[in-house]
């Protein structure tokens, strides 16, 4: 008992101390109290109504345990404060005095929270009234594909932190975790419809700036909107639990001004009809070799790991695997069921290999294909043409 | 009353204590309330230390960013498994354990009504939480990958993706579903049938209540998480697709199963500490409970209104804007009877001559810091506000304050009230005190800043984090490791308590009042054998 007392005493020294040590980080740091700066109009509504109650509540903790701790100081036995009997209210103003909290409760309710929270819902639902644009945002495991119906723009954003800050073999950098390679190029000023869905699992799209969140259900669309005031560049992830590296799906969007969101989509058109017309050209191996290695790299290292060795049991290798290593297609140029180009183009149901015939190229898919049967000790020697791709279609 | 006769039976024999055979047998052939009692406890603490031991492990990975201890896969399954361990098997073991030990003393009767479902109820958790864990221990040896994945909520498709600890993890839940429907039934039964003569439904303690209207809960919404996670099964293993929009069924429908469970389920856990907690504030302010019958309406109150605000739990998944107001409204309206019991509880202080014993001191911690969870709570409902809470930190640190300060708190006010009651010894004050102070000082210093994390932006379940969350995730885990580490405290007092300690009086506490301080401490052998009779 006593070596039991002693011993809280020395655990309380050590983490008083251990607190000590940590103040000064919390002084130097960039911390944040609450929301981030609101940059549309949805986030400046949410982040008042936010301040607003918790005004409301701090007042009522205040209020109810002011009422408790007075009691606890002047109603205690030691101070010699005889009990009362009574076990509720009696006479009208007794009853007045236990009705009138309850009124007061009533009201901050459904007319102090409520009023205000219905305007909000209403605004922020209705994605349809004078929407300038749309951007379809799909999840999947573990990035973002954006689509911009109007302009035929379609393409990944996936995380660009290096593994080696993840694991601690190098220094983060200032947007750790929070940065990709193709963030979503956004106009200010418009009010963008947002569609979202997701082609696995349920992601959940935020960007805390915006005020808004809204999950990606597979199978399903889901809308919310944005009209971003402010150029800049906001940064946000998935919210929703969606497997092994839900934590590495990070959302960024660049706001900028009308003349320049036309010019990137002029620029992003060009890139990815240069990208389409990869598919008519014959590739030479090595071409489609260095190809797939940065494709391999960004889509598909996450989980069977740069080496190819997989992540047992979950996630299997592709170094020796018989699928891999398996006949490329059959002998009239069909793809055979369960095959290499199967798995890669059509994904395999009930597991986190998704399908990636929508998702990349022609050229991206052929690069990727030729370089797993030529890696990590596969010796195949055969490679496809993204021509060939293109007629598996 | 027609338990009269077994009465006349039971006392023609004496005490059956002989009767007992020794050992591990008696243990698992007893029928007894006070052993099972003591068997759920027991359990309950047990697995408390092992979830503990989860999030410790957690919140360890997170007091840096970067991947220190170990990869997300097993992140995931850590944070789902501490969930699923810490309310199935600690929090719902405890309450019942409570039910056991206390529903009998307190209405008068000499046993539960059905010690043979009794037992069975309780012999099916230690299998249950076996399956719960050892897809951890499988995975150690090579066999499958590890405990369930995809967070306690196993949302589709997400855990029609999972590993084998997914089926696991269903038919553990299963099996605990059964354990609960069976201690349910028990509970009803025993308070319908076996108080004391006299003892109106209007004169019922307010655990038993508090405990009534849970059973009735657990029977209502149990059987929906059943069928949830069967059709889960199905979609996983026998081809249909009630959650897979490619074959005609819906992810969201999942959600809206869960959460029918899952917001009742919340209520499940605090309506037996919302009971237990007007015992303890009477007794020590030495003053009746004030407001008995607002209390009763209020729960069932709440009990009704628990199974009509679901989707609240997910409003960000998208619904027609009247479901959003209906459910943003409604939910709202839970504030209500929960603020009557707050006025009852602040009402039966009042004028009192309070004593701060270790009881009194959880018990009035229970109500501030549950009393944030509530506050929080409320803003939590706002749809828009909700938007930004969702799925971040806030709402982690918001359920923690429901139930770790509401629940666990709420377990340990009960557990140091009736303590010398059940062991006939007082455990010490000192330490009690120690634990109180250290518990609620680092539970703040644990959650506090999580609130700001999730103002700030953070999300739930990840296992790496930005840097501007750096300081207050240590902070967090600083809190966390004090916290899991006073606990010891805890056990280390109810340990010596039941070993041995100053000799209990009857009625333990000077300002105690109901049946059971009228009871030896420890209470005899069958309780009441001779059922009192209530003026």
């Amino acid at each position: 008992m006593k070596i039991l007392h002693r011993f809280c005493l020395r655990t309380g020294k050590f983490f008083s101390g251990l607190l000590a040590a940590l103040f000064p980080l919390l002084a130097r740091a960039d911390y944040s109290w609450n929301f981030p700066t609101p940059v549309t109009p949805i986030a400046r509504d949410t982040l008042e109504i936010h301040n607003h109650f918790m005004i409301v509540i701090t007042v009522l903790f205040v209020v109810v345990f002011g009422i408790m701790i007075y009691s606890m100081i002047k109603h205690r036995k030691s101070v010699g404060h005889q009990p009362a009997k009574f076990t509720g209210p009696t006479g009208t103003v007794q009853w007045l005095w236990a009705l009138v909290p309850f009124a007061i409760l009533l009201f901050i309710d459904y007319v102090l929270m409520g009023i205000p929270a219905y305007h909000a819902v209403i605004d922020m639902e209705d994605t349809r009234t004078k929407a300038d644009m749309v951007l379809k945002v799909t999840g999947m495991q573990w990035k973002w594909q954006y689509e911009y119906p109007d302009s035929g723009i379609k393409y990944l954003s996936t995380m660009s932190t290096p593994r080696d800050q993840i694991a601690n073999k190098e220094a983060k950098g200032e947007h750790y975790l929070l940065e990709v390679d193709n963030p979503v190029v956004l106009p200010v000023g418009k009010k963008v419809r947002i569609l979202l869905t997701s082609t696995d699992v349920i992601h959940t799209w935020w960007v805390p700036q915006f005020g808004v969140k809204r999950d990606a259900i597979p199978g399903f669309l889901r809308e919310t909107w944005v009209k971003i005031e402010q150029p800049g560049t906001y940064r946000g992830q998935c919210a929703e639990l969606c497997g092994k590296d839900h934590g590495f799906m990070p959302v960024v969007v660049h706001a900028v001004p009308e003349s320049e969101y036309l010019a990137w989509v002029d620029e992003k058109k060009t890139q990815l009809a240069a990208a389409a017309a990869g598919s008519g050209k014959t590739w030479n191996k090595d071409d489609l070799m260095a190809a797939g290695k940065d494709v391999y790299e960004k889509q598909c290292a996450v989980c069977h790991q740069p080496e190819g060795q997989g992540l047992a049991p979950v996630f299997p290798a592709l170094a020796g695997s018989k699928i891999v290593t398996g006949p490329l297609l059959s002998a009239e140029g069909k793809i055979i069921k369960d095959s290499h180009v199967d798995r890669v183009l059509n994904g395999k149901e009930g597991t986190a290999m998704q399908a990636f015939r929508d998702t990349l190229t022609d050229t991206e898919l052929a690069a990727v294909i030729t370089y797993e049967r030529n890696s990590f000790g596969n010796k195949k020697g055969d490679m496809i043409q993204p021509a060939q791709i293109k007629s598996l279609r | 009353m027609s338990t009269a006769p077994s009465i006349e039976h039971d006392t023609s024999h004496g005490h059956h204590t002989e009767h007992y055979q020794g050992g591990i047998m008696r243990w698992l052939t007893t029928t007894n309330h006070k052993d099972i009692g003591t068997m759920y406890m027991t359990f309950a603490l047990i697995m408390f230390f092992i979830g503990g031991a989860m999030i410790l492990a957690v919140r360890a990975e997170l007091f840096q960013p970067g991947l220190q201890l170990m990869q997300p896969e097993f992140f995931n399954q850590l944070i789902g498994v501490h969930a699923l361990v810490m309310i199935f098997a600690a929090l719902m073991p405890a309450a019942t354990g409570f039910a056991n030990w206390q529903i009998p003393l307190m209405i008068g009767a000499p046993d539960m009504a059905l010690p043979r479902i009794n037992n069975w109820g309780f012999w099916l958790l230690p299998p249950a939480a076996t399956l719960l864990t050892l897809p951890f221990i499988l995975a150690l040896f090579g066999i499958g990958d590890g405990a369930v994945n995809t967070g306690w909520t196993l949302y589709a498709p997400l855990s029609v993706q999972g590993g084998m600890g997914v089926d696991f993890a269903i038919f553990s839940i299963h099996i605990l579903g059964v354990s609960s429907i069976l201690g349910s039934i028990n509970i009803i039964v025993t308070i319908f049938n076996l108080r004391a003569p006299g003892m109106t439904m209007m004169k019922l303690p307010l655990f038993a209540w508090g405990w009534l209207i849970t059973a009735f809960l657990l029977i209502a919404t149990i059987p929906v998480l059943a069928g949830a996670v069967t059709m889960l099964l199905t979609d996983r293993h026998f081809g249909t697709s009630f959650f897979n929009a490619a074959g005609g069924g819906d992810p969201i429908l999942f959600q809206h199963l869960f959460w029918f469970f899952g917001h009742p389920e919340v209520y499940i856990l605090l309506l037996p500490i919302w009971g237990l907690i007007p015992h303890v504030l009477g007794t020590f302010s030495r003053k009746p409970i004030y407001g008995y019958k607002a209390q009763v309406y209020s729960f069932v109150a709440i009990g009704v209104l628990s199974v009509v605000v679901w989707a609240h739990h997910f409003f960000t998944a998208g619904m027609p804007v009247p479901a959003l107001l209906y459910f943003m409204y409604s939910t709202m309206f839970i504030s209500l009877p929960l603020a009557v019991l707050f006025f009852c509880w602040v009402a039966t202080m009042w004028r009192g001559a309070m004593s701060f014993e270790t009881p009194m001191l959880f018990a009035q911690g229970f109500i501030v810091l549950f009393g944030l969870a509530g506050l929080t709570g409320l803003v939590l409902a706002d749809v828009a506000a909700d938007a930004q809470y969702h799925h971040s930190y806030f709402v982690v640190a918001h359920f923690h304050y429901a139930l770790f300060a509401g629940g666990i708190m709420g377990v340990m006010t009960g557990v140091y009230y009736w303590l010398p009651k059940w062991t006939g010894h007082m455990f010490s004050e000192t330490l009690g005190k120690w634990h109180f102070w250290l518990t609620v000082i680092s539970f703040n210093l644990t959650f506090m800043p999580q609130f700001f994390l999730g103002l700030a932006g953070m999300p739930r379940r990840i296992p790496d984090y930005a840097l501007q969350f750096v300081e207050f995730n240590a902070i967090s885990t600083v809190g966390a490791f004090i916290l899991g580490f006073s606990q010891l405290i805890f056990a280390y007092n109810v340990w010596k308590c039941v070993k041995g300690g100053t000799r209990a009086t009857d009625k333990v506490w000077e300002g105690a009042e109901g049946l059971e301080w009228d009871l030896s401490s420890p209470p005899p052998h069958h309780s009441w054998e001779v059922q009192p009779v209530i003026k």
